[in-house]
């Protein structure tokens, strides 16, 4: 690849400062204003979202109306942070094709996601507050995507992280959701780590975090060996851990499920459509750094198929309806890594991916929560059934969700990930077979456990009771069977036979408009996309030539349609009745282990809390009985020596005047000793 | 007899200071004959219009580069610089001269020269105060800085006692505490006629040397003069303990603490910032100037001054339990770090002004806001007092919060970007061993600026919690500028570290 | 008696004659006169006033500070105004108009000090 340049940014786009500013703007207000914007404070949130959407459209414009041999890396240089001697961090903005689509998918989804929020928070007295933070997490993945260094897309990826931790536990007297944010909180910091480390290792190798010196550094060693492999795979390992910890892959997959206890637009945007994808873009944004080193790669794609895998049998495994999508958003990341992981013509893949999902799986949230909203916040699969009838907007919209995740040609889904399993299976060598037949089962479990999902929501008969019908026994029965605090605190009475008594309907429009609009993306964005992303793309990945192949594209396309369908089949055959409402007990092995998460958390209870803890002890040991020696030690001197010299302060002003005199012939002893000596 | 020439005079020039010197004079006038109602509404607008008309006299004359009045003074760009910085922190500190709400009548009483705790010193406490304060806050910042652009050392003494005796007396002025701040102010007068002895007889001996009082003609004298040695080695020393008693250098800091808790607050912060500036300006001055060739012989000397000076003002911060004796030694080490850009002479000018704003800003909002914390008996100062008030007062707590870690030099506050810069320019200077000392004595002082944190956060409030007043739209304005000027230094300290670079060195000719 | 400190050779003569004249007076005084000590003539003399009494720290009445400080006003103004006298005449207006400003100032100072009325005695 040619050295790497960015061009100065001309017209509209050199004010593309603004698609941050002004969600960040509006994110002070609603928080400085406080109750005084309670009445109006959404409608603000809502429009500086749309505000920047219609401004990252016309950049797009802009930067689509460059000719063909035109650079269409556009950069800004917005100040200099700090500028001394060797060191020099600056702020500037980069808006390429890559973060182009970027700013389309956050911006446009996010605005419709804000959009349901204005409804589905509508009876929560922190609405405010929640716009404060939503737009707040706009504007720092905004940043993210924005940033033309490194720094400043570590500054973004804190505080989309900072975001995210305070949308979790936005109902944070409740105890699962500040523990799940504080547990979110704590998981990212180990991949932050990460990230940090390697910002460190770039200053150190190459004096700089600017995008283009980096690459460029990094495409010179390669042709002069400058800089040692080992230099570039810890670099590359370092940004994955980071990428891990935000993306919520193997293994730090395990924040992810729990972040649902934040409102449903909250998972929708930040842990599905957007944030949880920034490990991604990072990893995209960085191939150069991981082209030039094989290993990083391998690490990458295998860490992308075992966590793809990962999801979907855990995905089979779970009964809240948010809790599988949670592991279906993880299962699909992993395709997105696996992706990027291939590396060449699959990043684009891996992007392409990346916005479909973000299309189907924010329809997918949106119409879980549309489902809870009006089924009382309950969110156990195994206590609705046949709802369709109640909601069709919903059943509709999540119906197209759900045929384009699990890839129903021509829906987004097929378009996208196909070509990742084709691409999985063409990796050169044994591995191939190895990552492509992984993608392949994980394209089939897909299918199964959304099946299940969809089928257990919507369809079989109704596994609740409705209101008004047999409510004769319901007051009594509530005690009975112990109540069901729903996300409010208000409870669900029960039947006698610990069915749910409920009163679906349907959501208002508010909610059900970015219904339509995000099932309209799922069905229409993979095929409009598959080919003119890719073209759209080609200026920051560069073009690339098919490699050897190992199956066609028409076997790969005839495996996957199949396994899905099996997939969809065995689903069907197997829930169309209907579940039992309490937990079956597990029988083998996987499915116990499926139940806990695949031991993900006592693994890292395991891997990182143990050794921490034990950690923690040997440090604990050693800081009171070395450390704090020292430091009391040093403390004491210091205090003591502090208080004795105080001694000299006598208040006296001979004393001082002593003081004075005596460092007077001190001074001029030395110099003249200095001058005669 | 008539060979005497009138020297030129660019009247341009000087320009900012006739301004604040003039201000001053009409300000005697309003207290001589406008009526006593009125009085404090014209000193205010008359003390503000003064300043900030010096101000933009600076702004326009920011590329001049001339010595006029026959080598008396010389205007360039570090000197404008200075002499910015040093009307706008005192635009800053006005505000919380002027401020009227948090004491009836202001800070201040009428007549330092009441005995403490007499019928007269008593009754004077109830009185709105004098508002002669306002030309003799004038007459000191135009003394500062006229001694900032002195091009001679006759000049540079004359503008040290302009700036210094009104000084000695706003000290005496405090409402509350009358004794202490009476002590103040004659220990500061003493100490600091005593300072100016060494400081006279300095310049005698650098004349016998040079035959001249100007600083160009000594630097050219060390070239040339066949004069002994000993004459400019002991004068040099005498002139350097006459600015470094100013400065607050260790051993000449001893009065600092005591005058620094003693001076009603607002004119404690005037002397934290301006006084400081004017300072190290001066000292700037005299050693990049005068003294550049010599440095092989100083500079092992004033090196070891700064050693004792970070060493000794950081420790004895430790063991502090007041907080304006706890600021007045910080502001002991920060004189240390200064002296260590003085040291690095010419490569460390830009980060030494800048390191002064910086440091100026932070220490006004602090002291600002020590002015809020109070009870029956004014200011509560003793660190005990301190204990728990985040409870109360999370707003107050938080930005005093943010400035103690803006002082120990924590990332995104100016006091890590000014050390930083302050530092690295050292270093680069050859001074290694100056900036270790730096950083390590930094982190000592870390420690008393996060126990005022602790303090105020974690510990459970004692039974008599002072209160924190709510104060008028000055008070608030300087804590703002405080605050902010510290946060926009550590996010954005480019614009103004390239307003420092554009200063460039001292005029030498 | 060369070098630097050589010109100061007459002035070193002089301090030692001064010290022996100071040296033989008092010597000889001592020697000749009579000795005949009581208690007041060791109490300290104070203008004619009788001698403080009690502890020497008694405050002192603020006017005689302000004559003091009035007085050495003019002293400075006088010692500037002598030499500018003498050359005045070939400076022109110039010179005259810029001593009128010094002097301005200074009348300044007085100025306040009579509208605040401390110029009056009682």
């Amino acid at each position: 690849m040619d050295s790497i340049t960015y061009a100065p940014a001309t017209g509209a786009l050199s004010s593309m400062w603004l698609l941050v500013a002004i969600p960040a703007l509006s994110a002070t207000v609603l928080l400085l204003l406080g109750r005084r914007a309670d009445k109006w404070g959404h409608w603000l949130g809502v429009a500086s979202v749309l505000a920047s959407f219609v401004l990252g459209v016309t950049y797009f414009l802009q930067l689509r109306g460059i000719d063909g041999t035109g650079n269409k890396s556009l950069s800004v240089d917005l100040f200099e942070f700090i500028h001394i001697g060797d060191l020099n961090v600056s702020v500037g903005l980069l808006f390429d094709p890559l973060t182009a689509v970027f700013v389309l998918l956050i911006t446009g989804v996010g605005f419709l996601i804000h959009l349901y929020a204005v409804g589905y928070m509508s009876h929560d007295p922190g609405r405010r507050r929640f716009f404060a933070y939503f737009n707040l997490f706009v504007a720092a993945m905004l940043l993210l995507v924005l940033g033309d260094n490194y720094v400043m897309l570590y500054a973004g990826w804190e505080g989309v992280g900072l975001a995210s931790y305070l949308l979790i536990s936005f109902w944070s007297d409740r105890p699962a959701a500040a523990t799940a944010g504080k547990k979110a909180f704590l998981i990212n910091r180990v991949g932050d780590v990460g990230f940090a480390l390697a910002i460190f290792l770039m200053f150190a190798t190459f004096g700089t975090t600017n995008y283009a010196d980096v690459f460029n550094g990094v495409l010179a060693s390669e042709a002069g060996q400058t800089v040692s492999a080992g230099v570039l795979l810890a670099m590359g390992l370092l940004l994955l851990l980071g990428a891990c910890g935000k993306s919520g892959q193997f293994p730090l997959q395990t924040w992810l499920p729990d972040a649902m206890e934040g409102p449903t637009p909250v998972s929708a945007l930040i842990h599905a459509a957007t944030m949880v994808t920034a490990g991604v873009y990072m990893i995209a944004r960085s191939q150069v750094i991981f082209n030039a080193n094989e290993t990083a790669q391998t690490v990458v794609v295998s860490i992308g198929a075992l966590t793809l895998l990962i999801g979907c049998v855990i995905g089979c495994a779970k009964d809240g309806i948010k809790r599988v999508l949670a592991y279906s958003t993880v299962s699909q990341i992993g395709y997105m890594f696996l992706a990027v992981g291939l590396g060449g013509g699959a990043y684009a893949l891996g992007i392409i991916h990346l916005l479909a999902h973000g299309f189907f799986k924010a329809g997918l949230f949106l119409g879980a929560g549309s489902v809870m909203h009006g089924m009382k916040d309950q969110e156990d699969i195994r206590r609705f059934g046949g709802l369709w009838k109640y909601m069709r907007i919903t059943w509709a919209t999540f119906g197209l969700g759900y045929l384009a995740i699990i890839g129903i040609p021509p829906l987004s889904g097929f378009f996208t990930k196909d070509p990742i399993i084709l691409a999985a299976f063409n990796r050169e060598g044994w591995t191939g077979w190895l990552f492509g037949s992984a993608a392949l089962l994980g394209a089939g479990l897909t299918a199964f456990y959304m099946t299940r999902l969809f089928v257990l929501t919507f369809h079989g008969r109704p596994r609740w009771q409705k209101e008004g019908e047999g409510g004769a026994h319901a007051a009594s029965a509530t005690d009975a069977h112990g109540a069901h605090a729903d996300a409010h605190g208000a409870a669900i009475a029960r039947t006698e036979d610990g069915r749910d008594i409920q009163h679906p309907h349907e959501s208002p429009w508010i909610m059900t408009v970015p219904l339509m609009l995000l099932a309209v993306g799922s069905v229409a964005a993979g095929w409009l996309m598959s080919t003119s992303v890719v073209d759209w793309l080609t200026p920051v990945f560069g073009e690339h030539e098919e490699g050897h192949a190992h199956l066609t594209h028409t076997q790969v396309t005839i495996a996957t349609v199949a396994v899905t369908v099996l997939g969809v089949a065995l689903g069907y055959l197997l829930f169309r009745g209907g579940t039992s409402l309490v937990e079956q007990p597990a029988r083998t092995h996987l499915v116990r282990a499926a139940r806990n998460n695949l031991y993900a958390d006592r693994f890292n209870e395991l891997v990182f809390e143990l050794p921490g803890r034990l950690l923690t002890r040997a440090l604990v040991w050693v800081d009171n009985r070395g450390v704090d020696g020292i430091v009391n030690g040093l403390a004491a001197a210091f205090g003591g020596g502090s208080g004795r010299l105080r001694r000299l302060q006598t208040g006296y002003v001979r004393t001082y005047a002593l003081s004075i005199l005596s460092g007077a012939f001190l001074i001029v002893a030395a110099l003249l000793a200095v001058r005669l000596g | 007899m008539n060979d005497i020439q009138l020297p030129a005079i660019d009247y341009a020039a000087l320009l900012p200071m006739l301004i604040v010197f003039g201000a001053a004079c009409v300000g005697i006038l309003v207290e001589a004959f406008a009526p006593r109602g009125w009085r404090f509404v014209i000193q205010v607008s008359l003390t503000i219009g003064g300043l900030v008309a010096g101000l933009v006299a600076i702004i326009v004359n920011r590329d001049l580069e001339i010595t006029t009045i026959g080598g008396a003074v010389t205007v360039d760009g570090p000197g404008l610089f200075l002499q910015g910085a040093i009307i706008i922190l005192g635009i800053v500190s006005l505000g919380l001269i002027a401020e009227r709400r948090l004491e009836r009548g202001g800070p201040f009483v009428a007549e330092a020269a009441h005995a403490a705790n007499s019928d007269g010193d008593k009754r004077q406490e109830r009185e709105p105060g004098a508002t002669e304060v306002f030309p003799l806050t004038l007459f000191a910042i135009a003394g500062m800085m006229l001694f900032c652009v002195s091009g001679d050392l006759l000049t540079m003494f004359v503008a040290l006692e302009v700036f210094s005796l009104p000084l000695y007396l706003l000290c005496g002025l405090a409402r509350r505490r009358r004794l202490i701040s009476q002590e103040a102010a004659l220990k500061y007068f003493l100490l600091g006629a005593f300072a100016s002895a060494f400081f006279l007889y300095g310049v005698a001996l650098l004349y016998g040397y040079a035959g001249t009082v100007s600083l160009t003609g000594i630097r050219e004298g060390v070239l040339q003069s066949e004069q002994s040695g000993i004459l400019l080695a002991a004068g040099l020393a005498l002139l350097a303990i006459g600015l470094l008693f100013k400065a607050a250098a260790v051993p000449f800091h001893v009065w600092t603490p005591d005058v620094y808790q003693g001076a009603p607050t607002p004119v404690t912060a005037l002397m934290a910032a301006c006084t400081k500036a004017a300072a190290f300006g001066g000292l700037l001055r005299v050693f990049n100037v005068a003294f550049e060739t010599t440095a092989w012989d100083w500079q092992p000397v004033l090196a070891t001054v700064a050693i004792l000076t970070m060493v000794v003002g950081s420790i004895l911060a430790v063991a502090q339990t007041d907080i304006k004796r706890l600021l007045a030694y910080s502001s002991v080490a920060n004189a240390g770090y200064l002296l260590v850009g003085v040291v690095s002479l010419n490569g460390a000018v830009g980060s030494s002004l800048f390191y002064l704003i910086a440091y100026g800003f932070s220490v006004l909002g602090a002291f600002a806001m020590v002015t809020l914390v109070r009870d029956s008996e004014g200011e509560a100062t003793h660190l005990s007092r301190w204990a728990g008030l985040g409870k109360g007062s999370p707003l107050f707590s938080a930005l005093f919060t943010f400035l103690m870690l803006g002082f120990a030099g924590i990332p995104l506050t100016s006091g890590f970007t000014s050390k930083f810069a302050l530092f690295s320019s050292a270093w680069d200077s050859d001074q290694s061993v100056l900036v270790i000392v730096g950083v390590l004595s930094s982190v000592v002082l870390a420690f008393p600026y996060l126990k005022v944190v602790v303090l105020l956060w974690l510990n459970p409030p004692g039974e008599e919690t002072p209160t924190v007043s709510v104060p008028s739209m000055l008070t608030r304005a300087v804590i703002f500028a405080g605050v902010a000027v510290t946060f926009v230094l550590g996010v954005a300290p480019s614009f103004l570290l390239d307003i420092v670079a554009d200063a460039g060195p001292f005029l030498a000719k | 008696m060369d070098g630097y400190l050589g010109s100061y050779a007459t002035l070193g003569v002089l301090l030692v004659v001064a010290g022996a004249f100071f040296v033989v007076a008092y010597t000889a005084n001592r020697v000749l006169r009579t000795n005949a000590p009581s208690a007041a003539k060791s109490t300290s003399y104070e203008c004619g006033l009788d001698p403080a009494e009690g502890s020497d720290w008694a405050q002192a009445q603020i006017r005689y500070y302000v004559y003091a400080f009035l007085y050495a006003l003019f002293a400075v103004e006088s010692v500037f105004l002598f030499p500018w006298a003498v050359v005045f005449d070939g400076l022109g207006m110039v010179s005259v108009a810029e001593m009128g400003v010094f002097v301005a100032v200074l009348a300044l100072g007085l100025l306040y000090a009579w509208r605040k009325g401390v110029l009056t005695w009682t």
